[in-house]
């Protein structure tokens, strides 16, 4: 592609594909501390949970936490890159004046690669969360760790082609992700109409293709853990709530924009109010899709399926599934369900802020009774590597924000979305 | 008394009375959208409520320059979901523990795991029902009959003309003086509706 847009430096490659553009209309103003603050914190907050858990006392537990914390920020990115997709594919004109937002966050992925070496390490380490099918022999009747369900799997279940299926995940999501965000700053450079039509050729393979990615990157990161389970609804578990968080994550964004003096009189009540409805429609989904998992297994009930839930009905987890099902589903379901929550910023930024707990604490509920089989607990790893990793998705994020305008200024139904009403 | 409370009840749904003397209202027709939106807003703020607009398409902010407020609706929707969602309880547990217990594969008679789809389903039925049924009713709906239909123009709000409409009903409602009043917003001609099969035509002089 070439155009008049300037590719950015090595290391910044990994913030932002693209070097800074100008923006007369709605530019960043807030100071450059804000980003530079949270990638300071969360660089320092991530490196001290990396050398701290690294060490042998907690090596087991920080493989753990951080990829909870890390595939946090994953669902975050692709909820957004969904988001973005959709939009272009279905050409949802309301979301034009706040679509920048979930499109810088889905630029992440070339950061969130680099973050994902400890994963790697916990996969290559024999003590990793994965260790359950990498251990040595595991295919082999002579060995001590011979494992006959997990031996049926083996052509699957094996460290190179793990490696080469995260491998090309990545590559799809940095190069669909890039691509859409090039030609979202080429348009506010060159005002082409034209590229409203190429951003929606772009979705048009690239929503399956994030789909299917998607799908399998959820049983190679989490249902992995438990090679033993599996569910085929789960990719789409993992859907629903990145997508929920992305909308989460958009409201509060925006929210905090408009707070700081941006986005004041371009995004309107009637924009939060269907932000609004989204989350509400994604908290329904959410709990339809986990319940559709629970149910089938709760019927079947055949215990290869059962043992899955059985680990997060006891010792303790019980109370977490219990916090899942009311702080995810009931809780949000009975806020959200007024029309007038979702038409005013800080209510809505608050019961967003919760639903990003929630999901990180989903996620948490999917990994760690894995290895806490016996007594459900927190660990101190689990809260900082989560903080650790968001500021840095968030602090990159910002970063990006501030280097093109933050509102898709030439986009040929920016005018419509800036007057868009709910009937 | 009862009178004047279903006559009130019937007014909220924008069914009218006509006057004694068979006068249901006037019937004035404006160019184009805004101009009706600003009609209705002025008609509003000179504080008559038995009024209503008419145009082929919906108007975005027509709720609000009418003073409409928000819809009702919800709570019907509301008392649909509860409804739907204890009857679908009380059902499940009633026919399958009490009325009819049977084992099937060593489950319990009752459990709300298998409950929660029929709870669903009957939630957002009824819920939808009672919303449909609802906003029909509160709308006045299916009325057959309309007095505005005697207008000899009135036939083109499903094509290009834009209407607003008086209610002599409303305690406001003078035939002069609103007359008068709907030439001053802007109307292009005013007629004025018999409930009794025939009307006049008044063209303002452009």
């Amino acid at each position: 592609m070439r155009d008049s847009l300037q590719g950015s430096s090595l290391f910044m490659k990994f913030i932002d594909p693209l070097a800074p553009t100008k923006s007369d209309q709605y530019p960043f103003t807030a100071s450059p501390k804000t980003y530079i603050v949270a990638l300071l914190a969360g660089l320092a907050t991530t490196i001290v949970s990396v050398f701290v858990g690294m060490s042998d006392l907690f090596l087991e537990q920080f493989y753990f936490s951080y990829l909870i914390g890390w595939t946090f920020c994953l669902s975050l990115a692709l909820g957004c890159l969904f988001i973005v997709l959709i939009k272009h594919l279905v050409r949802a004109e309301w979301i034009v004046a706040l679509r920048r937002i979930p499109e810088a966050a889905a630029v992440s992925f070339p950061l969130l690669a680099i973050l994902s070496i400890p994963v790697i390490l916990g996969l290559l380490d024999a003590h990793g969360p994965y260790h359950h099918w990498t251990v040595e022999g595991i295919a082999d009747p002579a060995s001590d760790h011979y494992d006959e369900i997990v031996a049926g799997k083996v052509a699957y279940l094996n460290i190179p082609f793990f490696l080469a299926r995260l491998a090309f995940y990545f590559l799809s999501w940095i190069f669909i992700s890039s691509r859409l965000w090039r030609l979202s700053i080429l348009q506010d450079v060159t005002g082409d109409p034209q590229i409203s039509v190429r951003l929606r050729h772009v979705s048009a393979w690239g929503l399956p293709l994030c789909a299917i990615t998607t799908a399998f990157a959820a049983f190679d990161v989490l249902m992995t853990l438990d090679p033993h389970w599996f569910s085929t609804i789960f990719g789409v578990y993992f859907f629903a709530g990145a997508f929920l968080s992305a909308f989460c994550f958009t409201a509060l964004t925006v929210a905090s924009l408009q707070r700081a003096g941006m986005l004041r009189g371009v995004v309107t009540r009637e924009h939060y109010h269907d932000l609004g409805k989204l989350m509400f429609g994604f908290v329904v989904f959410w709990a339809y899709i986990a319940f559709s998992q629970y149910m089938l297994i709760w019927y079947g009930g055949i215990p290869e399926e059962t043992a899955w839930f059985k680990y997060r009905l006891q010792h303790g987890w019980e109370t977490h599934s219990g916090v899942l099902l009311f702080g995810h589903f009931i809780l949000p379901f009975v806020i959200l369900l007024p029309r007038a929550i979702k038409r005013f910023a800080a209510p809505l930024a608050i019961i967003a802020v919760w639903l990003l707990i929630m999901q990180w604490f989903d996620i948490h509920w999917q990994a760690m009774p894995v290895l806490h089989k016996e007594q459900a607990q927190f660990h101190w790893l689990d809260l900082s590597c989560w903080i650790g990793l968001s500021a840095l998705f968030v602090g990159a994020f910002l970063w990006r924000l501030s280097r093109h305008s933050i509102v898709c200024e030439k986009d040929p139904h920016l005018e419509k979305s800036l007057r868009f009403e709910n009937v | 008394m009862i009178k004047t409370i279903i006559q009130s009840i019937k007014a909220t749904m924008g069914i009218y009375d006509a006057r004694d003397d068979g006068v249901y209202g006037l019937l004035a027709e404006f160019t184009n959208p805004g101009t009706l939106i600003t009609a209705a807003r002025e008609v509003h703020s000179a504080g008559y409520r038995h009024f209503d607009t008419h145009s082929p398409f919906p108007i975005h902010g027509m709720d609000r320059a009418m003073g409409l407020g928000q819809s009702k609706v919800g709570y019907l929707t509301l008392i649909g979901g509860i409804t739907g969602l204890a009857l679908a309880t009380w059902l499940q547990w009633w026919t399958s523990a009490i009325d009819y217990p049977m084992n099937i594969s060593g489950k319990p008679f009752f459990a709300i795991e298998p409950s929660i789809p029929i709870m669903f389903e009957l939630t957002v039925l009824l819920a939808a029902l009672l919303t449909v049924g609802g906003m029909l009713a509160m709308n006045g709906l299916p009325r057959p009959y309309n007095p505005l239909f005697y207008s000899r123009e009135f036939y083109r709000v499903t094509d290009d003309a834009f209407f607003l409409h008086i209610a002599a009903s409303d305690s406001k409602f003078d035939l002069k003086a609103t007359e008068t009043f709907l030439q001053d917003i802007g109307a292009t001609s005013i007629e004025v509706i018999h409930d009794h099969g025939y009307s006049e035509l008044h063209i303002t002089e452009e």
